[in-house]
């Protein structure tokens, strides 16, 4: 009897990713649901810019790479053209909560029935380790070497948070990847973000936090403690908005 | 028993496995170098895996394969 292996939806190349680093895992849960709820046919996927910029080399599902930070644009689109696909994006702190803003902030406003997978790991990974709009106050990154300064360069984004104040979005959860236990959370999140779609339910947002070993200068193992005693703090787990669950609890 | 299969031209040696294994089954091996020039991961006591998936559930890569 099979307990675990390579879902169907992965492909068989080799990511390109640094070792340790917990897009891979995200990669597979993302996989595993589409495997789960069948939908492996009908999914379009948008590929970012940023470190996941070549995710369409690992989904076995179509994919669409978008420009910087226009990935729920695209989505939108694909979406509204084809409404029995199932549309996915898969977006980094740099893509979605930088230069996307826009786009993120206006999908979920429109409460477009799509769903995100965001990726914060508080840093730009693939241009080298600047600081992102998610990079915690006194985080030493390429570009803050002294730490980030808050009087200087704001605080953080909290995109959870701040679309949370929306009227427009369905579901938005925050999950993260740094032991087993959150990585079945996170996968549960990721389900029901691709279930709610398939409901027609609106648009569902997961973020997920995750790890930079490379750019932290930190071991995989150490980055994934870092997660759990930095970041968590900061970005508190769990589900910021969940209008049908909300609705029921009030009948 | 588990049997555990690995993809080891795929492993890059991150070791995120070796730590979640709760049973030691498994470690880098310190000897062989793969194709990507990372010490691949090996299971060390592969009888004494209980076959809890904690491994193949936080490698990134997902080059582990296992059956009971």
């Amino acid at each position: 009897m099979v307990v675990f292996e390579k879902p169907y939806a992965l492909t068989d190349v080799p990511m390109h990713y640094c070792p340790g680093c917990t897009h891979g895992i995200v990669h597979r849960l993302v996989a595993e649901v589409i495997d789960e709820l069948g939908i492996e046919g009908r999914t379009v996927g948008i590929a970012p810019v940023g470190c996941s910029v070549m995710a369409y080399n690992y989904f076995n599902c179509d994919m669409i790479e978008a420009a910087h930070g226009r990935a729920p644009a695209v989505a939108t689109g694909v979406k509204r053209a084809e409404p029995e696909n199932i549309v996915f994006t898969y977006q980094g702190d740099g893509d979605l909560a930088s230069i996307g803003t826009a786009e993120t902030v206006h999908a979920a406003a429109r409460n477009e029935n799509i769903t995100i997978i965001f990726i914060n790991n508080a840093i730009y990974g693939m241009t080298g380790g600047q600081m992102a709009p998610t990079s915690l106050p006194g985080q030493i990154t390429q570009t803050s070497p002294y730490g980030r300064d808050v009087t200087q360069c704001g605080f953080p984004v909290k995109v959870c948070e701040m679309l949370s104040e929306l009227d427009g979005p369905e579901y938005l959860e925050r999950v993260a990847v740094n032991n087993v236990k959150n990585v079945k959370n996170a996968k549960k999140a990721i389900k029901k973000a691709f279930q709610n779609q398939l409901d027609g339910k609106g648009f569902s947002l997961v973020e997920v936090l995750s790890s930079c070993p490379t750019n932290w200068g930190l071991t995989p193992q150490n980055a994934l403690k870092w997660i759990d005693e930095k970041m968590i703090p900061y970005y508190p787990l769990g589900v910021y908005k969940d209008r049908s669950a909300a609705k029921e609890d009030t009948k | 028993m588990a049997k555990l299969t690995f993809k080891t031209d795929n492993c890059k040696g991150c070791g995120l496995c070796v730590d979640a294994c709760p049973k030691h089954v498994l470690q880098l091996a310190e000897d062989k170098i793969n194709k990507k020039g990372h010490h691949p991961v090996e299971a060390v006591k592969e009888d004494e895996c209980i076959a809890c998936a904690f491994c193949a559930t936080m490698c990134p890569d997902c080059i582990i394969k296992i059956e009971r």
